[in-house]
Protein backbone atom coordinates (compact mmCIF):
# COMPACT_ATOMS: atom_id res chain seq x y z
CA UNK A 1 0.00 0.00 0.00
CA UNK A 2 2.81 2.37 0.94
CA UNK A 3 4.46 1.72 -2.43
CA UNK A 4 1.33 2.72 -4.30
CA UNK A 5 1.21 6.00 -2.40
CA UNK A 6 4.85 6.62 -3.27
CA UNK A 7 4.15 5.95 -6.94
CA UNK A 8 1.30 8.50 -6.95
CA UNK A 9 3.49 11.03 -5.15
CA UNK A 10 6.16 10.55 -7.82
CA UNK A 11 3.66 11.27 -10.57
CA UNK A 12 2.43 14.32 -8.65
CA UNK A 13 5.88 15.84 -8.17
CA UNK A 14 7.01 15.23 -11.76
CA UNK A 15 3.78 16.69 -13.11
CA UNK A 16 4.24 19.85 -11.05
CA UNK A 17 7.59 20.41 -12.76
CA UNK A 18 6.36 19.56 -16.26
CA UNK A 19 3.28 21.76 -15.80
CA UNK A 20 5.23 24.74 -14.51
CA UNK A 21 7.77 24.49 -17.35
CA UNK A 22 5.14 24.37 -20.09
CA UNK A 23 2.81 26.96 -18.67
CA UNK A 24 5.57 29.50 -18.09
CA UNK A 25 5.99 29.51 -21.89
CA UNK A 26 2.38 30.49 -22.62
CA UNK A 27 2.33 34.12 -23.84
CA UNK A 28 0.04 36.50 -22.00
CA UNK A 29 -2.18 37.00 -25.05
CA UNK A 30 -3.30 33.38 -24.61
CA UNK A 31 -3.90 33.48 -20.87
CA UNK A 32 -7.69 33.37 -21.17
CA UNK A 33 -7.66 30.30 -23.45
CA UNK A 34 -5.10 28.78 -21.04
CA UNK A 35 -7.54 29.21 -18.18
CA UNK A 36 -10.54 27.85 -20.03
CA UNK A 37 -8.46 25.06 -21.59
CA UNK A 38 -7.03 23.94 -18.26
CA UNK A 39 -10.54 24.30 -16.92
CA UNK A 40 -11.68 21.74 -19.48
CA UNK A 41 -8.80 19.44 -18.52
CA UNK A 42 -9.83 19.28 -14.87
CA UNK A 43 -13.17 18.10 -16.23
CA UNK A 44 -11.42 14.72 -16.33
CA UNK A 45 -13.08 14.36 -12.92
CA UNK A 46 -15.84 12.94 -15.14
CA UNK A 47 -13.84 9.71 -15.24
CA UNK A 48 -13.86 9.62 -11.44
CA UNK A 49 -17.56 10.48 -11.35
CA UNK A 50 -18.37 7.60 -13.73
CA UNK A 51 -16.49 5.16 -11.51
CA UNK A 52 -18.35 6.47 -8.45
CA UNK A 53 -21.80 6.17 -10.02
CA UNK A 54 -20.85 2.90 -11.67
CA UNK A 55 -20.04 1.31 -8.31
CA UNK A 56 -22.82 2.91 -6.26
CA UNK A 57 -24.60 0.52 -3.87
CA UNK A 58 -27.02 2.77 -2.01
CA UNK A 59 -29.53 5.42 -3.05
CA UNK A 60 -27.40 8.13 -1.48
CA UNK A 61 -24.38 7.07 -3.54
CA UNK A 62 -26.50 6.95 -6.67
CA UNK A 63 -27.82 10.47 -6.19
CA UNK A 64 -24.39 11.92 -5.39
CA UNK A 65 -22.81 10.01 -8.27
CA UNK A 66 -25.47 11.14 -10.75
CA UNK A 67 -24.94 14.78 -9.73
CA UNK A 68 -21.17 14.34 -10.03
CA UNK A 69 -21.42 12.96 -13.58
CA UNK A 70 -23.79 15.78 -14.58
CA UNK A 71 -21.58 18.55 -13.17
CA UNK A 72 -18.39 17.01 -14.58
CA UNK A 73 -19.96 16.74 -18.05
CA UNK A 74 -20.89 20.43 -17.94
CA UNK A 75 -17.29 21.18 -17.00
CA UNK A 76 -15.62 19.08 -19.66
CA UNK A 77 -17.91 19.75 -22.62
CA UNK A 78 -18.41 23.46 -21.91
CA UNK A 79 -14.70 23.91 -21.31
CA UNK A 80 -13.52 22.40 -24.59
CA UNK A 81 -16.23 24.02 -26.71
CA UNK A 82 -15.64 27.52 -25.40
CA UNK A 83 -11.86 27.20 -25.68
CA UNK A 84 -12.15 26.09 -29.29
CA UNK A 85 -14.44 29.00 -30.07
CA UNK A 86 -11.98 31.42 -28.53
CA UNK A 87 -8.87 30.05 -30.22
CA UNK A 88 -10.61 30.14 -33.58
CA UNK A 89 -10.72 33.94 -33.28
CA UNK A 90 -6.97 34.42 -32.95
CA UNK A 91 -5.94 35.29 -36.47
CA UNK A 92 -2.83 36.58 -38.07
CA UNK A 93 -2.71 39.63 -40.31
CA UNK A 94 -4.85 39.12 -43.42
CA UNK A 95 -3.01 39.10 -46.74
CA UNK A 96 -3.69 42.59 -48.19
CA UNK A 97 -7.07 43.77 -49.45
CA UNK A 98 -9.30 41.49 -47.45
CA UNK A 99 -12.77 42.95 -46.84
CA UNK A 100 -11.77 46.58 -46.64
CA UNK A 101 -15.40 47.52 -46.99
CA UNK A 102 -16.98 45.73 -44.06
CA UNK A 103 -18.99 48.15 -42.02
CA UNK A 104 -18.73 48.66 -38.31
CA UNK A 105 -20.02 45.37 -36.99
CA UNK A 106 -23.22 45.64 -34.96
CA UNK B 1 -2.67 -7.86 -22.61
CA UNK B 2 -5.22 -7.69 -19.83
CA UNK B 3 -8.22 -5.40 -19.96
CA UNK B 4 -6.90 -3.27 -17.08
CA UNK B 5 -3.52 -2.74 -18.72
CA UNK B 6 -5.14 -1.68 -21.97
CA UNK B 7 -7.35 0.83 -20.17
CA UNK B 8 -4.36 2.20 -18.26
CA UNK B 9 -2.48 2.60 -21.54
CA UNK B 10 -5.38 4.56 -22.98
CA UNK B 11 -5.38 6.74 -19.86
CA UNK B 12 -1.66 7.36 -20.38
CA UNK B 13 -2.46 8.45 -23.93
CA UNK B 14 -5.08 10.89 -22.60
CA UNK B 15 -2.69 12.36 -20.04
CA UNK B 16 -0.18 12.93 -22.84
CA UNK B 17 -2.73 14.78 -24.96
CA UNK B 18 -3.45 17.13 -22.04
CA UNK B 19 0.23 18.02 -21.82
CA UNK B 20 0.37 18.53 -25.60
CA UNK B 21 -2.63 20.87 -25.42
CA UNK B 22 -0.91 23.08 -22.87
CA UNK B 23 2.25 23.01 -24.97
CA UNK B 24 0.23 24.05 -28.02
CA UNK B 25 -0.82 27.19 -26.17
CA UNK B 26 2.76 28.40 -26.54
CA UNK B 27 1.73 30.15 -29.75
CA UNK B 28 -1.61 31.16 -31.28
CA UNK B 29 -0.74 29.10 -34.37
CA UNK B 30 -0.94 25.65 -32.78
CA UNK B 31 -3.23 26.43 -29.89
CA UNK B 32 -6.51 25.38 -31.50
CA UNK B 33 -5.07 22.12 -32.76
CA UNK B 34 -3.77 21.35 -29.26
CA UNK B 35 -7.17 21.93 -27.75
CA UNK B 36 -8.71 19.55 -30.28
CA UNK B 37 -6.15 16.87 -29.43
CA UNK B 38 -6.93 17.18 -25.72
CA UNK B 39 -10.66 16.94 -26.41
CA UNK B 40 -10.00 13.72 -28.33
CA UNK B 41 -7.83 12.41 -25.48
CA UNK B 42 -10.65 13.17 -23.06
CA UNK B 43 -13.11 11.26 -25.24
CA UNK B 44 -10.79 8.26 -25.31
CA UNK B 45 -10.54 8.31 -21.51
CA UNK B 46 -14.31 8.50 -21.10
CA UNK B 47 -15.01 5.66 -23.52
CA UNK B 48 -12.31 3.50 -21.92
CA UNK B 49 -13.85 4.07 -18.49
CA UNK B 50 -17.10 2.41 -19.60
CA UNK B 51 -15.14 -0.85 -19.93
CA UNK B 52 -13.45 -0.61 -16.56
CA UNK B 53 -14.09 -3.07 -13.71
CA UNK B 54 -14.62 -1.65 -10.24
CA UNK B 55 -14.52 -3.92 -7.16
CA UNK B 56 -14.29 -6.88 -9.52
CA UNK B 57 -17.33 -6.26 -11.73
CA UNK B 58 -18.35 -4.09 -14.67
CA UNK B 59 -19.88 -0.63 -14.13
CA UNK B 60 -23.47 -0.54 -12.90
CA UNK B 61 -25.96 2.14 -13.84
CA UNK B 62 -24.58 2.64 -17.35
CA UNK B 63 -27.90 4.13 -18.49
CA UNK B 64 -27.90 6.49 -15.54
CA UNK B 65 -24.38 7.62 -16.47
CA UNK B 66 -25.41 8.20 -20.07
CA UNK B 67 -28.51 10.11 -18.97
CA UNK B 68 -26.48 12.44 -16.72
CA UNK B 69 -23.99 12.99 -19.56
CA UNK B 70 -26.78 13.68 -22.02
CA UNK B 71 -28.30 16.34 -19.76
CA UNK B 72 -24.86 17.86 -19.26
CA UNK B 73 -24.17 18.10 -22.99
CA UNK B 74 -27.61 19.60 -23.70
CA UNK B 75 -26.91 22.39 -21.21
CA UNK B 76 -23.19 22.95 -21.84
CA UNK B 77 -22.96 23.15 -25.63
CA UNK B 78 -25.41 26.00 -26.28
CA UNK B 79 -24.12 27.91 -23.24
CA UNK B 80 -20.53 27.66 -24.42
CA UNK B 81 -21.38 28.46 -28.03
CA UNK B 82 -23.49 31.54 -27.52
CA UNK B 83 -22.09 33.32 -24.49
CA UNK B 84 -20.62 36.76 -25.22
CA UNK B 85 -16.86 37.17 -25.01
CA UNK B 86 -17.31 39.91 -22.39
CA UNK B 87 -19.08 37.31 -20.25
CA UNK B 88 -16.19 34.83 -20.58
CA UNK B 89 -14.94 35.31 -16.98
CA UNK B 90 -18.36 34.39 -15.55
CA UNK B 91 -18.55 31.34 -17.76
CA UNK B 92 -15.08 30.13 -16.78
CA UNK B 93 -16.03 30.75 -13.12
CA UNK B 94 -19.17 28.64 -13.43
CA UNK B 95 -17.50 25.76 -15.32
CA UNK B 96 -14.74 25.85 -12.75
CA UNK B 97 -17.28 25.78 -9.91
CA UNK B 98 -19.13 22.74 -11.26
CA UNK B 99 -15.79 20.95 -11.70
CA UNK B 100 -14.95 21.66 -8.06
CA UNK B 101 -18.42 20.51 -7.05
CA UNK B 102 -17.99 17.25 -8.99
CA UNK B 103 -14.61 16.63 -7.33
CA UNK B 104 -16.15 17.22 -3.89
CA UNK B 105 -19.05 14.85 -4.69
CA UNK B 106 -16.64 12.16 -5.86
CA UNK B 107 -14.69 12.46 -2.61
CA UNK B 108 -17.83 12.41 -0.41
CA UNK B 109 -19.28 9.39 -2.19
CA UNK B 110 -15.99 7.57 -1.98
CA UNK B 111 -15.91 8.23 1.78
CA UNK B 112 -19.43 6.82 2.22
CA UNK B 113 -18.46 3.88 0.02
CA UNK B 114 -15.23 2.86 1.74
CA UNK B 115 -16.07 3.82 5.33
CA UNK B 116 -17.14 0.27 6.21
CA UNK B 117 -13.73 -1.10 5.17
CA UNK B 118 -11.90 1.07 7.74
CA UNK B 119 -9.54 2.72 5.26
CA UNK B 120 -6.01 3.78 6.17
CA UNK B 121 -5.66 7.27 7.67
CA UNK B 122 -3.97 8.70 4.59
CA UNK B 123 -6.86 7.56 2.38
CA UNK B 124 -9.34 9.38 4.63
CA UNK B 125 -7.10 12.45 4.60
CA UNK B 126 -7.09 12.53 0.78
CA UNK B 127 -10.87 12.25 0.77
CA UNK B 128 -11.31 15.06 3.28
CA UNK B 129 -8.92 17.37 1.42
CA UNK B 130 -10.84 16.66 -1.79
CA UNK B 131 -14.11 17.58 -0.05
CA UNK B 132 -12.70 20.75 1.51
CA UNK B 133 -10.91 22.15 -1.56
CA UNK B 134 -13.59 21.11 -4.05
CA UNK B 135 -16.37 22.67 -2.00
CA UNK B 136 -14.48 25.93 -1.38
CA UNK B 137 -13.90 26.12 -5.13
CA UNK B 138 -17.59 25.45 -5.81
CA UNK B 139 -19.06 28.08 -3.47
CA UNK B 140 -16.24 30.57 -4.13
CA UNK B 141 -16.83 30.30 -7.88
CA UNK B 142 -20.55 30.79 -7.33
CA UNK B 143 -19.91 34.10 -5.54
CA UNK B 144 -17.34 35.15 -8.16
CA UNK B 145 -19.97 34.40 -10.81
CA UNK B 146 -22.56 36.52 -8.95
CA UNK B 147 -20.10 39.41 -8.75
CA UNK B 148 -19.11 39.24 -12.41
CA UNK B 149 -22.68 38.80 -13.63
CA UNK B 150 -23.56 41.82 -11.46
CA UNK B 151 -26.11 39.86 -9.50
CA UNK B 152 -24.42 41.51 -6.52
CA UNK B 153 -22.06 44.46 -6.02
CA UNK B 154 -18.59 44.20 -7.55
CA UNK B 155 -17.13 46.24 -4.70
CA UNK B 156 -15.61 44.36 -1.76
CA UNK B 157 -18.23 43.26 0.79
CA UNK B 158 -16.86 43.89 4.27
CA UNK B 159 -18.22 43.63 7.79
CA UNK B 160 -16.65 44.04 11.23
CA UNK B 161 -14.50 41.15 12.39
CA UNK B 162 -14.40 39.67 8.89
CA UNK B 163 -10.75 38.63 8.98
CA UNK B 164 -11.10 37.05 12.43
CA UNK B 165 -14.26 35.20 11.41
CA UNK B 166 -12.61 33.88 8.22
CA UNK B 167 -9.66 32.75 10.32
CA UNK B 168 -12.04 30.88 12.61
CA UNK B 169 -13.77 29.19 9.64
CA UNK B 170 -10.41 28.08 8.25
CA UNK B 171 -9.09 26.82 11.58
CA UNK B 172 -12.44 25.14 12.26
CA UNK B 173 -12.26 23.23 8.98
CA UNK B 174 -8.76 21.96 9.76
CA UNK B 175 -9.80 20.96 13.32
CA UNK B 176 -12.76 19.06 11.87
CA UNK B 177 -10.49 17.19 9.48
CA UNK B 178 -8.31 16.05 12.38
CA UNK B 179 -11.38 15.01 14.37
CA UNK B 180 -12.79 12.98 11.48
CA UNK B 181 -9.42 11.30 10.97
CA UNK B 182 -9.46 10.19 14.61
CA UNK B 183 -13.14 9.25 14.96
CA UNK B 184 -13.90 8.17 11.36
CA UNK B 185 -17.33 9.77 11.81
CA UNK B 186 -19.44 10.27 8.69
CA UNK B 187 -21.85 12.64 10.48
CA UNK B 188 -19.00 15.11 10.90
CA UNK B 189 -18.26 14.85 7.17
CA UNK B 190 -21.51 16.71 6.47
CA UNK B 191 -20.50 19.38 8.98
CA UNK B 192 -17.18 19.74 7.13
CA UNK B 193 -19.05 20.06 3.86
CA UNK B 194 -21.23 22.87 5.25
CA UNK B 195 -18.26 24.66 6.79
CA UNK B 196 -16.26 24.43 3.53
CA UNK B 197 -19.23 25.91 1.69
CA UNK B 198 -19.40 28.88 4.08
CA UNK B 199 -15.62 29.29 3.91
CA UNK B 200 -15.71 29.61 0.12
CA UNK B 201 -18.39 32.30 0.28
CA UNK B 202 -16.76 34.24 3.12
CA UNK B 203 -13.36 34.10 1.42
CA UNK B 204 -14.57 35.60 -1.87
CA UNK B 205 -16.93 38.30 -0.51
CA UNK B 206 -14.23 40.86 0.43
CA UNK B 207 -12.42 40.58 -2.95
CA UNK B 208 -13.22 43.52 -5.25
CA UNK B 209 -14.06 43.37 -8.95
CA UNK B 210 -10.64 44.58 -10.11
CA UNK B 211 -8.96 41.69 -8.31
CA UNK B 212 -11.17 39.07 -9.91
CA UNK B 213 -8.51 38.02 -12.49
CA UNK B 214 -6.35 36.81 -9.59
CA UNK B 215 -9.28 35.19 -7.84
CA UNK B 216 -10.43 33.23 -10.89
CA UNK B 217 -7.01 31.77 -11.53
CA UNK B 218 -6.72 30.81 -7.86
CA UNK B 219 -10.11 29.06 -7.87
CA UNK B 220 -9.05 27.22 -11.04
CA UNK B 221 -5.98 25.99 -9.18
CA UNK B 222 -8.20 24.85 -6.28
CA UNK B 223 -10.36 22.71 -8.54
CA UNK B 224 -7.24 21.20 -10.09
CA UNK B 225 -5.92 20.27 -6.67
CA UNK B 226 -9.28 18.81 -5.62
CA UNK B 227 -9.23 16.64 -8.76
CA UNK B 228 -5.68 15.52 -7.96
CA UNK B 229 -6.81 14.60 -4.43
CA UNK B 230 -9.65 12.49 -5.89
CA UNK B 231 -7.03 10.87 -8.12
CA UNK B 232 -5.14 9.72 -5.02
CA UNK B 233 -8.33 8.31 -3.50
CA UNK B 234 -9.48 6.49 -6.62
CA UNK B 235 -5.96 5.38 -7.51
CA UNK B 236 -5.99 7.11 -10.88
CA UNK B 237 -2.78 8.47 -12.38
CA UNK B 238 -4.84 10.22 -15.05
CA UNK B 239 -6.71 12.31 -12.48
CA UNK B 240 -3.50 13.07 -10.61
CA UNK B 241 -1.71 14.26 -13.77
CA UNK B 242 -4.63 16.33 -15.07
CA UNK B 243 -5.46 17.84 -11.69
CA UNK B 244 -1.85 18.72 -10.95
CA UNK B 245 -1.33 20.32 -14.37
CA UNK B 246 -4.31 22.57 -13.73
CA UNK B 247 -3.21 23.25 -10.17
CA UNK B 248 0.27 24.28 -11.34
CA UNK B 249 -1.14 26.44 -14.13
CA UNK B 250 -3.60 28.15 -11.79
CA UNK B 251 -0.98 28.90 -9.15
CA UNK B 252 1.49 30.23 -11.73
CA UNK B 253 -1.14 32.50 -13.29
CA UNK B 254 -2.22 33.69 -9.86
CA UNK B 255 1.34 34.75 -9.10
CA UNK B 256 1.76 36.44 -12.49
CA UNK B 257 -1.46 38.39 -12.00
CA UNK B 258 -0.60 39.62 -8.53
CA UNK B 259 2.82 40.63 -9.82
CA UNK B 260 1.16 42.54 -12.67
CA UNK B 261 -0.73 44.49 -10.04
CA UNK B 262 2.39 45.10 -7.98
CA UNK B 263 0.80 43.53 -4.93
CA UNK B 264 1.33 40.40 -2.93
CA UNK B 265 -1.18 37.58 -3.16
CA UNK B 266 -2.18 38.04 0.48
CA UNK B 267 -2.80 41.73 -0.17
CA UNK B 268 -5.08 40.83 -3.07
CA UNK B 269 -6.99 38.23 -1.10
CA UNK B 270 -7.33 39.85 2.30
CA UNK B 271 -7.15 43.64 1.99
CA UNK B 272 -10.61 44.35 0.46
CA UNK B 273 -8.82 46.57 -2.09
CA UNK B 274 -10.95 49.28 -3.68
CA UNK B 275 -13.26 49.86 -0.72
CA UNK B 276 -11.73 53.30 -0.04
CA UNK B 277 -12.49 55.90 -2.66
CA UNK B 278 -10.25 58.94 -2.27
CA UNK B 279 -10.69 60.70 -5.61
CA UNK B 280 -13.31 63.46 -5.76
CA UNK B 281 -14.04 62.96 -9.42
CA UNK B 282 -15.06 66.59 -10.11
CA UNK B 283 -11.88 67.69 -11.87
CA UNK B 284 -11.14 70.47 -9.36
CA UNK B 285 -7.97 70.14 -7.39
CA UNK B 286 -6.57 72.01 -4.44
CA UNK B 287 -3.47 73.07 -6.37
CA UNK B 288 -5.67 74.64 -9.03
CA UNK B 289 -4.47 72.47 -11.94
CA UNK B 290 -7.15 71.70 -14.43
CA UNK B 291 -7.65 69.26 -17.23
CA UNK B 292 -7.56 70.14 -20.92
CA UNK B 293 -10.43 68.79 -22.93
CA UNK B 294 -10.96 68.62 -26.67
CA UNK B 295 -13.36 67.35 -29.31
CA UNK B 296 -13.21 64.07 -31.20
CA UNK B 297 -12.41 66.11 -34.34
CA UNK B 298 -9.29 67.56 -32.63
CA UNK B 299 -8.26 64.01 -31.82
CA UNK B 300 -8.82 62.85 -35.40
CA UNK B 301 -6.70 65.67 -36.80
CA UNK B 302 -3.93 64.96 -34.32
CA UNK B 303 -3.84 61.30 -35.32
CA UNK B 304 -3.79 62.12 -38.99
CA UNK B 305 -0.45 63.85 -38.49
CA UNK B 306 1.03 61.05 -36.41
CA UNK B 307 3.35 58.42 -37.75
CA UNK B 308 2.96 56.03 -34.84
CA UNK B 309 -0.11 55.50 -32.67
CA UNK B 310 -0.39 53.23 -29.64
CA UNK B 311 -3.91 52.37 -28.49
CA UNK B 312 -4.27 51.47 -24.82
CA UNK B 313 -7.58 49.67 -24.27
CA UNK B 314 -9.15 48.84 -20.93
CA UNK B 315 -12.24 46.97 -19.89
CA UNK B 316 -14.31 50.15 -20.44
CA UNK B 317 -13.76 49.61 -24.17
CA UNK B 318 -15.59 46.29 -24.00
CA UNK B 319 -18.34 47.70 -21.80
CA UNK B 320 -18.97 50.37 -24.45
CA UNK B 321 -18.96 47.63 -27.15
CA UNK B 322 -16.35 49.67 -29.02
CA UNK B 323 -13.94 46.86 -30.07
CA UNK B 324 -15.10 46.86 -33.67
CA UNK B 325 -14.92 50.64 -34.08
CA UNK B 326 -11.44 50.72 -32.61
CA UNK B 327 -10.33 47.99 -35.02
CA UNK B 328 -11.73 49.97 -37.93
CA UNK B 329 -9.93 53.08 -36.74
CA UNK B 330 -6.69 51.10 -36.56
CA UNK B 331 -7.20 49.79 -40.10
CA UNK B 332 -7.95 53.28 -41.40
CA UNK B 333 -4.80 54.70 -39.82
CA UNK B 334 -2.70 51.85 -41.19
CA UNK B 335 -4.09 52.45 -44.67
CA UNK B 336 -2.61 55.93 -44.38
CA UNK B 337 0.79 54.47 -43.55
CA UNK B 338 0.55 55.15 -39.82
CA UNK B 339 1.91 52.42 -37.56
CA UNK B 340 -0.66 51.19 -35.02
CA UNK B 341 -0.18 48.97 -31.97
CA UNK B 342 -2.37 47.92 -29.08
CA UNK B 343 -0.76 48.00 -25.65
CA UNK B 344 -2.36 45.44 -23.37
CA UNK B 345 -1.87 45.48 -19.63
CA UNK B 346 -1.87 41.96 -18.13
CA UNK B 347 -4.79 42.75 -15.83
CA UNK B 348 -6.89 44.63 -18.40
CA UNK B 349 -10.31 43.00 -18.42
CA UNK B 350 -11.88 40.67 -15.92
CA UNK B 351 -9.65 37.62 -16.26
CA UNK B 352 -6.04 37.00 -17.30
CA UNK B 353 -5.63 37.85 -21.00
CA UNK B 354 -9.27 38.87 -21.38
CA UNK B 355 -8.59 42.02 -23.44
CA UNK B 356 -6.65 40.00 -26.04
CA UNK B 357 -9.66 37.76 -26.58
CA UNK B 358 -12.00 40.73 -26.93
CA UNK B 359 -9.75 42.30 -29.57
CA UNK B 360 -9.22 38.99 -31.36
CA UNK B 361 -12.99 38.70 -31.59
CA UNK B 362 -13.04 42.09 -33.32
CA UNK B 363 -10.50 40.71 -35.86
CA UNK B 364 -7.47 42.63 -34.63
CA UNK B 365 -4.49 40.51 -35.81
CA UNK B 366 -2.54 39.23 -32.84
CA UNK B 367 0.78 40.64 -34.12
CA UNK B 368 -0.54 44.08 -33.22
CA UNK B 369 -1.14 43.19 -29.58
CA UNK B 370 1.84 44.17 -27.44
CA UNK B 371 2.66 43.01 -23.94
CA UNK B 372 3.66 45.50 -21.27
CA UNK B 373 7.42 45.74 -21.89
CA UNK B 374 7.20 45.85 -25.67
CA UNK B 375 4.44 48.43 -25.37
CA UNK B 376 6.49 50.73 -23.18
CA UNK B 377 9.42 50.68 -25.56
CA UNK B 378 7.13 51.45 -28.53
CA UNK B 379 5.55 54.29 -26.58
CA UNK B 380 8.86 56.12 -26.30
CA UNK B 381 8.75 56.86 -30.01
CA UNK B 382 4.97 57.14 -30.38
CA UNK B 383 3.30 60.39 -31.42
CA UNK B 384 -0.06 59.56 -29.93
CA UNK B 385 -1.16 57.30 -27.08
CA UNK B 386 -4.91 56.74 -27.25
CA UNK B 387 -6.31 55.59 -23.89
CA UNK B 388 -9.77 54.03 -24.22
CA UNK B 389 -11.58 52.69 -21.18
CA UNK B 390 -8.40 52.20 -19.16
CA UNK B 391 -7.51 54.20 -16.07
CA UNK B 392 -5.58 52.64 -13.19
CA UNK B 393 -3.27 50.75 -15.57
CA UNK B 394 -1.90 54.04 -16.98
CA UNK B 395 -1.77 55.94 -13.68
CA UNK B 396 1.76 57.33 -13.15
CA UNK B 397 1.13 57.36 -9.39
CA UNK B 398 2.14 53.69 -9.54
CA UNK B 399 5.66 54.89 -10.38
CA UNK B 400 5.94 58.23 -8.54
CA UNK B 401 3.67 58.31 -5.51
CA UNK B 402 4.91 56.15 -2.64
CA UNK B 403 1.67 56.71 -0.71
CA UNK B 404 -0.59 55.58 -3.52
CA UNK B 405 -2.37 52.26 -2.97
CA UNK B 406 -1.29 51.16 -6.44
CA UNK B 407 2.38 52.14 -5.91
CA UNK B 408 4.64 49.49 -7.42
CA UNK B 409 2.16 48.22 -10.01
CA UNK B 410 3.83 47.96 -13.43
CA UNK B 411 1.92 50.36 -15.71
CA UNK B 412 1.70 51.20 -19.38
CA UNK B 413 3.61 54.49 -19.56
CA UNK B 414 1.24 56.42 -21.80
CA UNK B 415 2.97 59.62 -20.66
CA UNK B 416 6.07 58.63 -22.67
CA UNK B 417 4.26 59.40 -25.92
CA UNK B 418 4.33 62.86 -27.49
CA UNK B 419 0.56 63.34 -26.99
CA UNK B 420 -1.97 61.50 -24.87
CA UNK B 421 -5.61 61.28 -25.91
CA UNK B 422 -7.71 60.12 -22.97
CA UNK B 423 -11.23 58.98 -23.80
CA UNK B 424 -13.39 59.11 -20.71
CA UNK B 425 -17.05 59.06 -19.84
CA UNK B 426 -16.60 61.40 -16.86
CA UNK B 427 -13.99 62.39 -14.29
CA UNK B 428 -14.94 59.38 -12.18
CA UNK B 429 -11.96 57.39 -10.88
CA UNK B 430 -11.15 53.80 -11.89
CA UNK B 431 -11.54 50.65 -9.82
CA UNK B 432 -8.81 51.56 -7.35
CA UNK B 433 -10.82 54.69 -6.48
CA UNK B 434 -7.88 57.09 -6.77
CA UNK B 435 -7.06 60.23 -8.73
CA UNK B 436 -5.14 59.80 -12.00
CA UNK B 437 -2.26 62.25 -12.37
CA UNK B 438 -2.09 61.58 -16.12
CA UNK B 439 -5.37 63.48 -16.63
CA UNK B 440 -3.66 66.70 -15.45
CA UNK B 441 -0.53 66.21 -17.56
CA UNK B 442 -0.12 69.10 -20.06
CA UNK B 443 0.42 66.48 -22.82
CA UNK B 444 -3.02 65.03 -22.18
CA UNK B 445 -6.18 65.96 -24.00
CA UNK B 446 -9.41 64.58 -22.57
CA UNK B 447 -12.31 63.71 -24.79
CA UNK B 448 -15.47 63.19 -22.79
CA UNK B 449 -18.28 60.94 -23.92
CA UNK B 450 -19.22 57.36 -24.63
CA UNK B 451 -16.20 55.52 -26.03
CA UNK B 452 -18.06 54.11 -29.02
CA UNK B 453 -19.56 57.50 -30.00
CA UNK B 454 -16.26 59.29 -29.62
CA UNK B 455 -14.34 56.68 -31.60
CA UNK B 456 -16.94 56.77 -34.38
CA UNK B 457 -16.49 60.54 -34.64
CA UNK B 458 -12.70 60.27 -34.59
CA UNK B 459 -12.94 57.65 -37.33
CA UNK B 460 -15.10 59.97 -39.46
CA UNK B 461 -12.52 62.76 -39.12
CA UNK B 462 -9.64 60.44 -40.02
CA UNK B 463 -11.54 59.13 -43.04
CA UNK B 464 -12.50 62.61 -44.20
CA UNK B 465 -9.00 64.07 -44.06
Amino acid sequence: MGNVLLQYATVLILTIFVGTEIIAKVPSILHTPLMSGSNAIHGVILVGSMLILGSANTNLEEVLGFLAVLLATLNVVGGFVVTDRMLEMFKTKPKAAVKKTDEVAQ
Amino acid sequence: MSRETLIDLLYLFSATTFILALKGLGSPKHARQGNGIAAFGMLVAIVATFFKYVDGHALHHVWLILLAMFIGVIIAVPTARFVKMTAMPQLVAIFNGVGGGAAALVSITEFVHIKATHPATYVTLEVLLGVLIGTVSFSGSAIAFAKLQELMTGRPVTYPGQQVLNGIFGAGALALIVTILVTNSSALLWVLLALAFILGVAFVLPIGGADVPVLISLLNAFTGLAVAASGFTLGSNLLIVAGTLVGASGILLTRMMSKAMGRSLSNVLFSAFGSNITATGDGNREDGRTVRSGSPEDAGVLMNYASRVVIIPGYGLAVAQAQHVVRELAEQLEAKGIEVFFAIHPVAGRMPGHMNVLLAEANVPYEQLLELDEANSELQTADVALVVGANDTVNPAAKDDKDSPIYGMPIISADLAENVLFLKRSMRPGFAGIENELLYNPKTMLIFGDAKDTLTKILATVKGA
